[in-house]
């Protein structure tokens, strides 16, 4: 059984109960009171984890830490499509761990942003508010020019992979961090997309896509 | 933005400014209370708060776990919370959170019932159970806005519900940024929950709520209050945070009222009469 040590209102918590309702895992959560109990800084959890970071995956016993590394491993060992990371495409690979570390830099910036603005952390917001709009702008010209070749997945194929999962969750919810999304119109319509994969679920300050127009 | 605030109701009363679990030795907690900055030093022995302005000591209070401050003359006591002294309840605080809104705008989401199937989707209601049905408002011989015969079905009314059902509400504004839910509870039916929105002006825009809970112990844990009531009010907060204007129009022209509403036509109404208009935009005379 699957354990996720989990924080609700974590992005990064998130993309790990994206991809496995994505994948129908089952799985069950261990709540870790981040805010305002600092759970993750307990003696307890700095045995699970020592970087005191969420969030962490136990399967049967194998533990493991970092939400990108956890997506690699879960989409590796139950994904019987083989598409959210597909392990026989070295290109493809290559893509995906790019925008895999491009997501950790969303995370230390529009996170940032959002934890300064919501919960008092002491960040420079202008420095992570900068940073998050650096790499907005990178991202929503590379989703435009893919539109215009026919793709609409962050990575070369036609489906969506572990990336897009990693990339959108500090995106949607970045208004809270005060980084407005109006100037990414390829951006806003990449999230509209991933909001409609089949199994798509919503965290709090996440909402559902709106009905879609009925096909001509 | 930080206008100063004028209205002797809110300068003569206390507000919390900060949950004790937040403070440290190391360094001052800096805050805002009414577009006041505020310092607050927390010593082995005490804990004190300084107006950035001026230098000055305020006087200052530690109750439910959370430290309050007074501007000026306190009028009145702080509120008094009976369920805080029940030994079967949790007593938790939510945490603090801070919403990009005026803190009337927030006591008002706090008091509606509507958005449940909408914003609370699957939790505090779903679709097509929509409908608010009648209820009752009234002022109490305390100067309270209470409403009363508030119900509403919802799928996950608590975090041990294990199915959906109608739920009993009560609802009462304390003080202008100060709202408490009295709320049926999943096991003892006869008995309520209580939580306790204790807003705190940050300024006209700007607030932070102070979630305070005071649940049955029993088949429950005292983490679960607390997450329960982060994913919810985490759920409100881009809604708060859109709403336009940020602060609360008082006047009855300014935005159209259902009757689903009613509680927040007295709400605004008891502002107007207390010449509330910190975090509002007043009526036209």
């Amino acid at each position: 059984m699957i354990t996720l040590y989990d924080y609700e209102l974590s992005g990064n918590c998130y993309k790990l109960r994206l991809l496995m309702s994505f994948l129908r895992i089952d799985y069950k959560t261990v709540p870790v009171d981040f805010y305002p109990g600092r759970e993750h800084k307990s003696e307890w959890f700095l045995k699970l984890n020592p970087l005191g970071q969420l969030p962490v995956l136990d399967d049967d016993g194998l533990v493991l830490r970092d939400a990108q590394a956890i997506l690699v491993y879960l989409a590796s060992k139950y994904d019987p499509s083989g598409t959210w990371y597909p392990r026989d495409n070295p290109a493809l690979l290559g893509e995906i761990s790019q925008w895999l570390a491009f997501a950790d830099g969303i995370t230390s910036t529009a996170s940032a942003a959002r934890l300064h603005d919501a919960l008092f952390y002491d960040f420079d917001i202008d420095v992570a508010r900068a940073g998050a709009h650096r790499l907005f702008r990178i991202l929503d010209e590379h989703l435009w020019f893919g539109e215009q070749q026919g793709r609409s997945w962050i990575c070369s194929a036609g489906h969506p992979t572990i990336a897009d999962i990693a990339c959108f969750p500090y995106i949607i919810l970045s208004e809270e961090g005060g980084i407005p999304r109006q100037d990414y119109p390829a951006i806003r319509r990449w999230c509209d997309r991933v909001k409609r994969i089949k199994g798509f679920t919503v965290m709090s300050g996440v909402f559902p896509a709106g009905p879609g127009k009925v096909a001509a | 933005m930080a206008t100063r605030c004028v209205d002797r109701e809110l300068l003569n009363d206390w507000h919390i400014v900060a949950d004790q679990e937040s403070l440290s030795q190391d360094t001052p907690f800096a805050t805002r209370l009414l577009g006041v900055d505020l310092a607050i030093h927390k010593s082995s022995n005490k804990i004190e708060v300084v107006r950035g302005d001026t230098g000055a000591t305020l006087k200052s209070a530690e109750r439910y776990g959370f430290v309050w401050t007074c501007l000026d003359k306190p009028w009145r006591d702080i509120i008094y919370i009976p369920e805080a002294n029940e030994a079967d309840r949790h007593l938790v605080s939510g945490g603090a959170i801070a919403v990009k809104v005026s803190g009337l705008r927030a006591v008002e989401n706090f008091l509606d019932m509507g958005h449940f199937p909408f914003i609370h989707t699957d939790w505090l209601g779903e679709e097509p159970h929509t409908e608010v049905a009648p209820y009752k408002v009234e002022i109490t011989p305390q100067g309270e806005v209470l409403a009363t015969e508030c119900k509403f079905y919802q799928p996950v009314a608590s975090p041990t519900a294990k199915e959906g059902f109608i739920v009993d509400y009560i609802y009462k504004v304390i003080r202008p940024y100060t709202v408490a839910l009295y709320k049926s509870n999943p096991i003892q039916k006869h008995r309520l929950d209580v939580i306790t929105l204790f807003v705190q002006p940050v300024d006209e825009e700007n607030c932070v709520a102070h979630p305070y809970l005071c649940y049955l112990k029993e088949g429950m844990e005292a983490a679960t209050v607390r997450s329960f009531m982060q994913l919810i009010f985490a759920q409100d907060k881009p809604i708060l945070e859109n709403q336009v204007p940020k602060r609360l129009p008082l006047d009855p022209r300014a935005e159209t009222p259902i009757r689903a509403d009613a509680v927040s036509v007295s709400y605004r109404r008891w502002l107007r009469d207390r010449a509330v208009t910190y975090g509002a935009i007043p009526a036209q005379a």
